[in-house]
């Protein structure tokens, strides 16, 4: 098991693998039941424009900080088993993985709620920014819902 | 006293740096600093007092009445745009 893998809280340039998450966060508790997964990915189109490129920059002290804040709190509020929260940075191809937040809990009620509350709140609280490049220009997202 | 002031994404580019330093009195707010921001970037003193940008103290934000103190590490945030 390599130490990345261990850390519950990432911002990384390289990719990840879901199902090695998974794996690793299933081995902090036999009781855990279930296991609610959100997967963000580069899509191709914004507005009707077709994006070539995703770049992300990010704040790494405070975005490592917003990050640990969600996931003590979606623990402690939802009664989670744990949870582990990996956001990428730097450039990102169509297709690829962008973020992952695993919420793990004894039945699949808590998971589900914390999972839509932690991206939420990381897209509300957490100092990354997303910059599109299309064909006409490279634009800075502001916040979406 | 001596503050970092850290720029991100868009104020990055406006800015043309990463980060300034300034030479601040004691008792210095946010709000008499985005002066002295202002005189390195002249947009970013506007957008700060405008609230168009976050300001963050030490990793949280915080309102523009806030007293800075030496050492202190201040950062403009455009509105956050992470996940997908």
């Amino acid at each position: 098991m390599s130490t990345a893998l261990e850390s519950k809280i990432r911002i990384q340039r390289e990719d990840f693998s879901v199902t090695d998450e998974i794996e690793a966060i299933k081995k902090s508790s036999r009781n855990i039941g279930g296991i609610t997964c959100f997967l963000g990915t580069g899509r191709e189109l914004n507005k009707g424009k077709n994006i070539v490129e995703l770049n992300f920059d990010h704040y790494p002290q405070m975005a490592e900080k917003k990050l640990a804040e969600i996931r003590e709190k979606s623990i402690k509020d939802f009664g989670l088993i744990d949870m582990s929260i990996i956001h990428r940075v730097g450039n990102i191809d169509i297709g690829e993985n962008i973020v992952l937040i695993i919420a793990c809990g004894e039945h699949r009620q808590e998971t589900f709620k914390a999972c839509e509350w932690a991206i939420a709140e990381l897209k509300r609280t957490t100092p990354i920014w997303k910059r599109e490049t299309t064909s006409t220009g490279e634009v800075w997202v502001q916040a979406t819902p | 006293m001596r503050v970092t002031v850290k720029y991100f994404a868009s104020l990055k580019q406006m800015a043309g740096k990463e980060e300034d330093h300034f030479n601040v009195d004691e008792g210095t707010t946010l709000e008499q600093l985005s002066v002295l921001i202002g005189q390195s970037v002249s947009q970013l003193g506007d957008m700060v007092r405008e609230k168009k940008v976050l300001i963050s103290l030490n990793y949280d934000v915080v309102p523009l009445d806030t007293v800075v103190k030496d050492g202190d590490e201040i950062a403009l945030l455009p509105p956050f745009s992470g996940g997908i």
